[in-house]
C-alpha cells in the first residue's frame, strides 16, 4: 500500500512519538502507529503503563515532546494553539471520573459540545433529548450529576461524548465505575457507534469486554513502549474492499 | 464586537452563581467614587485657575510713591495712553484699612506713609513700556505692577495640584485594572475546571474569554455607575455648600464640559476594566496546553 493510500485510511499517525511531563522520565517513548479509520481498538497494559497519557495525545490534551503526530491527516503537533479546538471538536471523549460539570443539568451537559461547535438553541434540543434517550436517560435530563449514579453519570458522559458523531471516540476505562450490565450495555452503545463510521479507542484493563468485541484490535502499552510484536499497528492491513 | 455582551441563557449557566455576587463590583464601586471626586476637584482647580490667569492677564497696578498729591497726573497720563481702559486709584481709606489688619491702630496713623496706587485693564498687545515711561514723567518713581507676575507662585501651585489630580485619577485606574486582574485570575481559579471541560470539548480560548469578560463588564459597569453616583450626589452636596458659602470658597466651579467628562468617566472605567480583564483571561487560558 502506497504512502498517500495509508494516510487517506489512517485516522491517527504516530511517528517517534516520546512524551514527558515537565523535566521527568518519558512515561511515552518511540510510539510508532496508525489508527485505521473505522476500526474498534483496545488499549491495554498495566497500571502506570503510559494509557492514560497516549489517550491524552489522542484527544489533544497534551503535544508531544517529540516525534510528530497526525490526526485526520492534519499535522498536529507544531499546530498553533487556535488550531487545537478545530482537532477537539472531531474527537469524543469518555473519561474515567466522568468530568461532567456538577451545576449543569444533563442536559446541558449534553448540549455543551453542540453549544461550543455554534448549534442554535432550535437545533439543540431535538439531537440532545434523542441522544439522552438512547442512553436511557429520557426521563433524567434536567437532573444534576450529583443527583445521578456512577452508571447514570457515565451515561451522561458517553451522551456528551458522542453527540457531534465525532470521528474518533476515546474512552480511559469506561467500565471502571460500572457494574458488568451497565459495562456490557456501554460496550454496546461503542460498537453502535463503531459501526457508523467512528473510531473507537478504549482503554481498558477488562478481558471479558475485549473478548466480546469481535473484531477490535488490541494496543499493548509496556513501560510507555508499544508491543507490536507482528508490525500490524506500525502497518495496518488495508481494510477489507479496499484497493 | 460586542456579541460577548449576549450570550444565551445556557452560556451564562455555564459559570453559575449569581451576577454581581464577590467583591469586584465594590472594588470598582470605590475606584469609581474616588476617581469622580478627584477629577471633579482637578476639574473645578483648573476652572479657578484659568479664571485667575484671565482676570490678572489684563489687569496692573500702577504704584504712586509719595501718596494722592501725585495721583491726578499719573492719572491723566494713563487715561491718555492708548488700550488703557477703567484706570481707578484704589482709596487711601482703602488701603489703610488693609495696613490696618496687618498693623493694627498704627496702619490708620496718618504718620504712616502709604503710596497711591491705581489700578487698569490693558487690552492684549498694549506697549506696556511706553505706559510706564508716561506715568514715570508723571511721577517719578512709580513702578507698574503685572498682576499676573504677583500671581504666578499661585497660578503654578493649581497647575500643579491639576496635575496632582490627573496623577491620582490614572493611579485609581490602575488600581482598579490591577483589582480586576486579580479578580479575573480568581474567576479563573474557581472556574478551573469547566474551563478545562470546555476546551476539551474544542472551545476556543475566545469562547471561554467571553463568558468571563460579560461577567467582568457587568460587574465594573454596576460598580462604577454606583460610585459615580455617591459621588455625584457628595458633589452636589457640597456645590449647595459652596453657594451657601459663597466667595468662601473663591467660586469654583464645573462647566458643562467637566461635567460631561466626568460622566465619561465611569464609562471609561467600564470599558479599561472589561479590556484589562479580557487581556487578564485570554494571557491566563493561554498558559495553559
Amino acid at each position: 500500500m502506497s504512502g498517500e493510500g495509508r494516510a487517506l485510511t489512517a485516522i491517527a499517525e504516530f511517528d517517534s512519538v516520546g512524551l514527558r511531563y515537565g523535566t521527568g522520565a518519558e512515561v511515552l517513548r518511540d510510539l510508532d502507529f496508525r489508527l485505521s479509520k473505522g476500526a474498534f481498538y483496545f488499549l491495554t497494559g498495566p497500571s502506570g503503563a503510559g494509557k492514560t497519557s497516549l489517550l491524552k495525545l489522542l484527544y489533544v490534551a497534551q503535544r508531544p515532546t517529540r516525534g510528530r503526530i497526525r490526526l485526520f491527516g492534519e499535522e498536529l503537533s507544531d499546530a498553533p494553539r487556535d488550531a487545537l479546538p478545530h482537532f477537539r471538536r472531531r474527537i469524543g471523549v469518555v473519561f474515567q471520573d466522568f468530568r461532567l460539570i456538577r451545576h449543569l443539568s444533563a442536559f446541558d451537559n449534553v448540549a455543551l459540545p453542540l453549544r461550543i461547535g455554534g448549534a442554535r438553541e432550535e437545533e439543540v434540543e431535538g439531537p440532545v433529548r434523542e441522544m439522552l434517550a438512547w442512553v436511557g436517560l429520557a426521563d433524567r435530563a434536567s437532573a444534576r450529576p450529583p443527583t445521578l449514579s456512577g452508571g447514570e453519570q457515565q451515561r451522561v458522559a458517553i451522551a456528551r461524548a458522542v453527540i457531534n458523531r465525532p470521528e474518533l471516540l476515546v474512552a480511559d476505562e469506561p467500565t471502571g465505575n460500572v457494574d458488568s450490565d451497565m459495562a456490557a450495555r456501554l460496550l454496546h452503545l461503542f460498537a453502535a457507534l463503531n459501526r457508523l463510521g467512528t473510531t473507537v479507542v478504549v482503554a481498558t484493563h477488562d478481558v471479558g469486554l475485549i473478548g466480546a468485541t469481535p473484531g477490535a484490535q488490541m494496543i499493548r502499552l509496556e513501560n510507555g513502549s508499544m508491543v507490536d510484536p507482528t508490525g500490524s499497528l506500525r502497518n495496518p492491513p488495508p481494510p477489507r474492499g479496499a484497493v | 464586537m460586542f456579541d460577548w455582551l449576549f450570550v444565551s441563557p445556557p452560556e451564562r449557566r455555564l459559570l453559575g452563581g449569581q451576577p454581581l455576587r464577590g467583591p469586584t463590583p465594590w472594588v470598582i464601586a470605590i475606584m469609581s467614587f474616588s476617581m469622580m471626586i478627584v477629577a471633579a476637584a482637578g476639574l473645578a482647580l483648573a476652572g479657578t485657575a484659568g479664571l485667575v490667569a484671565k482676570g490678572a492677564e489684563s489687569r496692573f497696578s500702577i504704584q504712586v510713591p509719595g501718596g494722592s498729591k501725585s495721583l491726578a497726573p499719573v492719572l491723566a497720563a494713563l487715561r491718555a495712553s492708548p488700550g488703557v481702559s477703567s484706570a481707578d486709584p484704589v482709596p487711601e481709606a482703602e488701603m489703610r484699612k488693609t495696613l490696618e489688619r496687618w498693623l493694627g491702630p498704627a496702619g490708620g496713623s496718618a504718620d504712616l506713609p502709604v503710596p497711591a496706587i491705581v489700578n487698569f485693564n490693558a487690552a492684549p498687545g498694549t506697549d506696556l513700556a511706553s505706559i510706564e515711561r508716561r506715568v514715570a514723567a508723571a511721577a517719578s518713581g512709580s513702578r507698574l505692577i503685572a498682576h499676573r507676575d504677583s500671581l504666578a507662585p499661585l497660578l503654578k501651585s493649581l497647575r500643579l495640584l491639576q496635575w496632582l489630580a490627573l496623577a491620582l485619577v490614572l493611579l485609581l485606574g490602575g488600581a482598579a485594572a490591577a483589582a480586576v486582574v486579580l479578580a479575573a485570575r480568581g474567576a479563573l481559579d474557581t472556574h478551573r475546571f469547566t474551563i478545562d471541560v470546555m476546551h476539551g470539548l474544542g472551545a476556543t480560548d475566545v469562547q471561554v474569554t467571553h463568558l468571563f469578560q460579560r461577567k467582568i463588564a457587568l460587574d465594573a459597569l454596576v460598580g462604577s455607575i454606583a460610585g459615580a453616583s455617591a459621588a455625584a450626589l457628595v458633589l452636589l452636596l457640597l456645590a449647595a455648600g459652596a453657594s451657601f458659602l459663597g466667595g468662601l470658597t473663591g467660586g469654583a466651579s464645573l462647566g458643562i464640559s467637566d461635567y460631561v467628562l466626568l460622566a465619561l468617566l465611569p464609562l471609561v472605567l467600564t470599558g479599561l476594566a472589561t479590556w484589562v480583564g479580557r487581556a487578564a483571561v485570554l494571557a491566563a487560558l493561554r498558559e495553559a496546553v
